[in-house]
């Protein structure tokens, strides 16, 4: 077995710092793919806006496709940051430190990522500020009746305060590499580090305020997974009109979330060599949290079929029936697959302790909730009983496939770009965690 | 005309004072041990010091409690902008509905039920954000309050530190009482 390196409070700066060092070949791949698959969405969406969303697959009676499937996907993706960086903070779980703020900045970038698609949706991106309440000429108000408005006020909120969550955890650690950054560097970290000396008057403030700002984005993260999942449940489409909606997207969105966590934390922590900071024991605890979220996701889609059958509403079990059986039942199928079946396999302490293989899972889980998404929305639409006679097979087009792309590229460049710009690994809370050096034990801690 | 006269007048500069406060002087001791600070901590506040400055590189309870320090303002921060964003978010829809009156649904123009969503929504909004403005406004008035003291890039990485501040001829028994309590170094005034 290979020795870990003694870990000190000057190890794990030094560690965390380098990470912001000059970049190498490998990150410089990573980031041109990224902004390849963006300038792919770019294309797409400039010439979707010149010839109007007839380039999207969209067809009598699916309106709602893969532009909607992709802004719920991205929100679930952010929702698991802040169940990392402020459920598991409140309840004291000190594995978190080391994983935080990969998933804080995950969530930022997901919700700027999933904010893109409503506007694309909605065809006209230039009348977007019609969301907004604003004084205008015909003293006509948005209709706060509507899920959509809520959700515009539920996802600027999340947005707002995961960024000032990132920003705040963000300020000590920037201090820290502000004292041992040279050049350009320096000059950035003194800016942006809002001239922090760790003074215990500082840390008094901070240590409230961040606690409170852990107790204000506890709710807010369950609330605005509901609120989206509202989009759907306030609609009477046979398929959406339910009231599992809200705990069944919060746990899927955590679900996905913790998936893309350890999507993202593998490839960083072998770029970065942070071994002996990440360690086997956080993937396994993010897998834990996998199992739990997916077992709570398997138990929903139970309750959905049971409760078709069992509700006995004609129009509702058809819409199921046509779920599992119509045209689409590859998605389905799919969906249940990789988010039911495979996280099952992480009861086995082997599975959820071999990192290449939690990542190869947790590619599956993230293909299994993107296809979540779209069996909730398109098939549902597709399969509503009154109109399903109208259309034929929507399928998604390469327009829509394009934005998709983008908006993968769009996310991991941000996401690139960050962590070589500001410390990927929280230095202070790891610093927390570890046993103080004492004049008692100077030998054993701080040798 | 005549050129009018350059009146030798500067403006006072109130910024200036909050970027840039004047230099205090006093001691600064370097700790590499926790226990070593909070001995220092105890043995300055029984000699009377009050206005000293513990410097770590990340919170810790011991020093906290060391210091005995009241709970941070920055609650109430917190409280007033939650029950500002609740109210705010109460009359946005509410007014906003009567302000032009339309039945959406046949449910009544003000309805409730929906608009605790926007509420509860604006409650954390306003929340977040004056709980942020609390944490710089407090941290910003209290780095004021001490004006310029000694710092070591140290503090940021693995050393604790204690900032006394001292008139330049009367600090003699601040820098023993520092290196007593196992200051690794020490040193100003």
């Amino acid at each position: 077995m290979e020795t870990r390196p003694t870990v000190t409070y000057d190890y794990v700066t030094r560690t965390i710092a380098r990470t912001l060092a000059a970049p190498g070949r490998g990150y410089f791949l990573l980031l041109g793919a990224a902004v390849t698959l963006l300038t792919i969405g770019i294309v797409c969406l400039v010439l979707l806006l010149r010839y109007g969303l007839g380039l999207a697959g969209y067809s009598h009676p699916v309106y709602w496709a893969v532009f909607i499937t992709c802004f719920v996907f991205w929100v679930g993706i952010a929702h698991s940051g802040t169940l990392i960086s402020a459920i598991l903070f409140l309840f004291r779980a000190g594995w978190r430190t080391a994983v935080y703020r990969v998933a804080e900045a995950m969530t930022v970038f997901a919700v700027m990522t999933a904010g893109l698609f409503p506007l694309i949706h909605i065809g006209r991106q230039w009348y977007f500020y019609w969301l907004i309440p604003y004084p205008n000429e015909r003293g006509l108000w948005p209709n706060f009746k509507s899920p959509l408005i809520w959700d515009e006020f539920a996802i600027g909120t999340y947005f707002t305060v995961s960024t000032c969550f990132l920003i705040l955890g963000l300020i000590p650690d920037i201090a820290a590499v502000r004292d041992l950054a040279t050049g350009w560097r320096k000059k950035l970290y003194q800016i942006t580090a809002l001239g922090w000396r760790g003074t215990n008057e500082e840390w008094r403030h901070y240590t409230r305020g961040y606690l409170y700002l852990a107790a204000l984005a506890t709710p807010l993260v369950l609330s605005v997974h509901s609120v989206v999942s509202w989009d759907f449940a306030m609609a009477i489409v046979p398929g959406w009109h339910a009231t599992i909606f809200a705990p069944y997207f919060v746990a899927g969105a955590i679900y996905s979330g913790c998936a893309m966590v350890i999507t993202l934390l593998v490839p960083i922590r072998k770029l970065f060599k942070l071994e002996a900071l990440i360690t086997v024991h956080h993937f396994e605890n993010l897998a834990k949290l996998c199992l739990l979220t997916g077992s709570i996701v398997g138990y929903a889609y139970v309750c959905e079929y049971f409760v078709a059958w069992f509700g006995g509403n004609p129009n509702e079990r058809a819409a199921f029936w046509y779920r599992a059986f119509g045209p689409y039942w590859w998605a389905t199928w799919t969906m249940i697959l990789c988010n039911a079946f495979l996280p099952q396999l992480l009861w086995f302490k082997k599975i959820r302790t071999t990192v290449l293989g939690l990542f190869v899972l947790s590619l599956f889980v993230n293909m299994g909730m993107w296809f979540e998404r779209y069996v909730i929305i398109v098939v549902s639409l597709a399969g509503e009983p009154y109109t399903r006679w109208a259309n034929g097979v929507y399928n998604p087009t390469w327009a829509d496939w394009g934005i998709m792309a983008g908006s993968f590229g769009w996310f991991f460049m941000w996401f690139l770009l960050f962590v070589k710009l500001f410390p990927a690994v929280s230095i202070t809370e790891v610093k927390e965690v570890l046993a103080p050096p004492l004049r008692g034990a100077a030998k054993r801690v701080h040798a | 005309m005549s050129e009018l006269p350059r009146l030798p007048v500067r403006l006072p500069g109130p910024l200036h004072d909050v970027f840039r406060p004047p230099p205090t002087p006093g001691v600064l001791g370097v700790f590499a041990h926790l226990d070593a600070t909070i001995e220092a901590i105890k043995q300055l506040r029984a000699r009377g010091h009050t206005d000293f400055t513990v410097y770590s590189p990340m919170p810790r309870h011991e020093i906290e409690e060391a210091l005995g320090q009241p709970v941070s303002p920055v609650r109430m921060f917190t409280l007033i902008g939650g029950i500002a964003g609740c109210a705010t978010g109460a009359w946005l829809t509410l007014w906003m509905s009567y302000d032009w009156p339309l039945v959406v649904g046949g449910k009544p123009v003000g309805s409730l039920p929906p608009y605790v969503i926007i509420m509860f929504e604006m409650t954390i909004l306003f929340g977040a954000l004056t709980t942020l403005l609390g944490i710089v406004f407090n941290a910003a008035f209290a780095a004021r309050r001490l004006g310029t003291i000694a710092y070591d890039p140290r503090f940021t990485n693995d050393r604790f530190g204690i900032f006394v501040p001292a008139a330049p001829g009367k600090a003699g028994p601040v820098q023993a009482l520092l290196k007593q309590s196992g200051a690794e170094e020490v040193r100003g005034a």
